[in-house]
């Protein structure tokens, strides 16, 4: 078996505890999976930003100017600079299966993050994109999750139409466009939480056609 | 059956277009590419399609026991993976192992671009009025007849410094004289750098173009090209000469999609240069068996033999190394180094001692840097050693080819490690004496037990000033 990321060889430790049980074939070596690290311990409830003792600010700022737009996000990973190279790697140079060394934890902590059952939706991409790269990378991560995503947002194209109305900044720039309203709580699955931007757009479409809830669930923050 | 496992076995180009009609698209010719490298668009491209200007062949070959990628020539079955591919619906297998270079994908064609753009002749094409010295010349000769002749190939052995640029001029001189289409590659980036300036002084007239990862150049349209290796896989049947320099040196030797590209990008009737200062034993057995002509440089360009390095046991080494610091014995040496005109180049084994061992030095104000194969300051910091902005240059084995200083002694501390073989120990010992003004230098190996690297190291230069007297 080799390493999924730097393909060297891992070999399963054989100790008195494993000798008895199948082993479990480990799809990352050590030195990788410790650098591509987890979120455990501290984090901001509201983003999932690591090491973060409480609310943090940017949590903070979007209460203000947004309040209860998004119920939380829920995160894996650190988005540390090995973890950039791999999104990287993924995303850019279209290596899907790099996905898979994330898949055993992601899993766990969505089982743990109290969001199934929710309807899962996907972040849609542009067909340019999704035509370079060959795979919606939000799809792929409800896959791995085992959750069946679904499509209702489209990218809207014309950004003039869009400058009409001001009243709204949030909705002025909002770069989607929801296809049918959900009456459901729902969770938003993509890639990356960065400024939490992304996310809110969708949210606000969500919630001005009526859905009661909206979470994300990232593989990074 | 059996054809087929031959054909997975060995390297197979038969799949390459034989026919390569005359097109006025330089930037297409000798190319294997992806659709999104080529910069015209549908139309055009089914126009070169329908004059077989353009090729298309299948990507990923598929076997019964695996697969091959035609553009790496990857067989690993780890290095293939499936993916849900959403402009084709199906689950299709791709390359990992090349897809730093864009993704191949098997329901994705290459595209190869026909050979048969015309290259201009040169007409005294070589500014250089050098002179070469009676080895070099004969070397050169030898290269000369090569090119004249077509296929086949040759091993350069010349010792650090012997001047293997130079020895190429005539080669290179007859091949543009006659149209021909040539590519220098070489493992890295730094090489490819300092090449290029150096041959586009003596061959002003001609379009020579540098491909590396981020190189400013991209289109590979030039009739002599000058690339890392890892470049080569976008090209097939490319070349009429092919020089490969540095054959031993990481990441080439060893490394089977380069060998796979290199022989691919050159025409089957090519002529094939090697260059080495250090090659490796299955090099040797092929130049013992006769099966790789060699010819030999055992002598630097200012004649003088190439210092011998000295081996001095220090069993305290690694005691003072684990503290991040050096034994009083060798601080005592730079220090009275450190006195004399020269510079000194000292190699370590990581680049965590590296960076150590200058903070260690720097405390003692010493004028010092470290520099190491992912600093992003390292071409300025070698430029301003070269400029003699400091005095010491630390740093591991990355520095150890093609980079030269006209007067440096030159120190490796724990020369037992495993990351100095041979080939790394000749090729540090070569950083001395470089310079006609300044023909010596120290080369000190420090270590704390000889290893059959050190010895060897030793034994092949020696042998190679005793080959250089006898001339
Ligand atoms: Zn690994
Ligand atoms: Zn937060
Ligand atoms: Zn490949
Ligand atoms: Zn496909």
């Amino acid at each position: 078996m080799r390493c999924l990321i730097c393909h060297v060889e891992t070999i399963p430790d054989v100790t008195w505890v494993t000798f008895w049980k199948p082993s479990v074939q480990k799809k990352i070596c050590q030195e990788c999976e410790e650098q591509m690290d987890k979120i455990t311990a501290s984090f901001c409830p509201g983003c999932h930003r690591p090491g973060h003792e409480g609310v943090c600010h940017d949590c903070e700022k979007w209460e203000k100017t947004n309040p209860g737009l998004l119920e939380r996000n829920v995160a894996a990973f650190p988005y540390n600079e090995f973890n950039k190279e791999l999104v990287a790697r993924w995303k850019y140079r279209g290596d899907f299966v790099v996905l898979d060394a994330y898949k055993e934890h992601l899993q766990n902590v969505w089982l743990s993050s109290f969001f199934k059952g929710r309807q899962v939706l996907s972040v849609p991409l542009s067909s340019k994109r999704l035509d370079e790269r060959g795979f919606n990378q939000s799809e792929a991560i409800s896959y791995a999750l085992e959750e069946e995503p679904f499509s209702v947002f489209e990218r809207s194209h014309s950004e003039k139409q869009s400058k009409r109305g001001r009243k709204d900044r949030m909705q002025s720039e909002n770069p989607f466009r929801l296809l049918h309203p959900i009456s459901d709580p729902v969770v938003i699955v993509d890639d990356i939480y960065t400024t939490g931007r992304t996310v809110r757009h969708m949210a606000s479409l969500l919630k001005e056609q009526g859905c009661p809830s909206v979470s994300s669930f990232t593989i990074f923050r | 059956m059996f054809k087929t496992v031959k054909k997975y076995l060995q390297k197979d180009f038969s799949w390459i277009p034989h026919e390569n009609p005359t097109h006025s698209y330089p930037s297409l010719t000798g190319k294997l590419l992806l659709r999104h490298e080529i910069p015209y668009e549908d139309e055009i491209v089914d126009q070169l399609l329908a004059q077989s200007i353009l090729v298309k062949v299948t990507s990923i070959e598929s076997y019964p026991w695996g697969h091959r990628c035609r553009r790496c020539g990857n067989t690993k079955s780890y290095l293939f993976a499936k993916m849900p591919h959403a402009t084709c619906g199906q689950d299709c297998l791709y390359c990992r192992s090349c897809i730093q270079m864009g993704r191949v994908i098997e329901c994705e064609p290459l595209f190869y671009g026909s050979s048969g753009f015309e290259w201009t002749a040169h007409e005294h094409p070589c500014h250089w009025d050098g002179d070469l010295t009676i080895h070099q010349q004969k070397a050169a000769d030898e290269l000369v007849s090569l090119v004249q002749k077509g296929s086949g190939e040759k091993l350069v052995w010349a010792v650090c410094g012997a001047g293997k640029t130079e020895i190429l001029f005539p080669a290179l001189t007859e091949a543009l004289e006659k149209g021909k289409r040539i590519c220098l590659a070489t493992p890295r980036t730094d090489v490819v750098r300092e090449l290029l300036p150096r041959l586009q002084k003596s061959f002003p007239d001609v379009n020579i173009q540098a491909l590396y990862g981020d190189s400013p150049d991209k289109a590979g349209d030039a009739p002599f090209i000058i690339a890392t290796t890892h470049q080569l896989l976008r090209f097939a049947h490319a070349f009429d000469v092919m020089i490969i320099d540095e054959v031993d040196a990481f990441p080439f030797h060893n490394d089977v999609s380069l060998h796979y590209a290199s022989e691919r990008a050159a025409k089957p009737q090519a002529s094939t240069i090697y260059l080495t200062a250090t090659p490796r034993k299955k090099q040797k057995r092929r130049i013992r068996s006769k099966h790789l002509p060699v010819v030999f440089i055992p002598q630097r360009f200012h004649g003088h033999p190439l210092p011998v390095p000295q081996l001095k046991l220090t069993p305290t080494l690694h005691r003072y190394l684990q503290k991040g610091e050096l034994p009083p014995k060798i601080l005592q040496i730079i220090v009275h180094q450190q006195q004399t005109k020269r510079q000194l180049l000292l190699f370590l084994p990581s680049i965590k001692i590296a960076e150590q061992m200058a903070s260690y030095l720097k405390e003692r104000n010493f004028e010092v840097q470290s520099v190491h194969a992912e600093d992003s300051q390292r071409a300025e910091k070698i430029q301003a050693f070269r400029k003699k902005e400091y005095r010491v240059l630390i740093t591991t084995t990355i520095l150890e080819r093609g980079v030269t200083f006209p007067s440096v002694d030159v120190y490796v501390i724990d020369a037992g490690h495993v990351v100095f073989d041979e080939a790394a120990l000749v090729q540090i010992a070569g950083r001395a004496g470089r310079s006609p003004d300044d023909p010596t230098g120290d080369v000190i190996f420090y270590h704390i037990g000889k290893t059959d690297e050190m010895l060897d190291a030793v034994e092949s230069i020696r042998y190679m000033n005793k080959l250089g007297r006898k001339l």
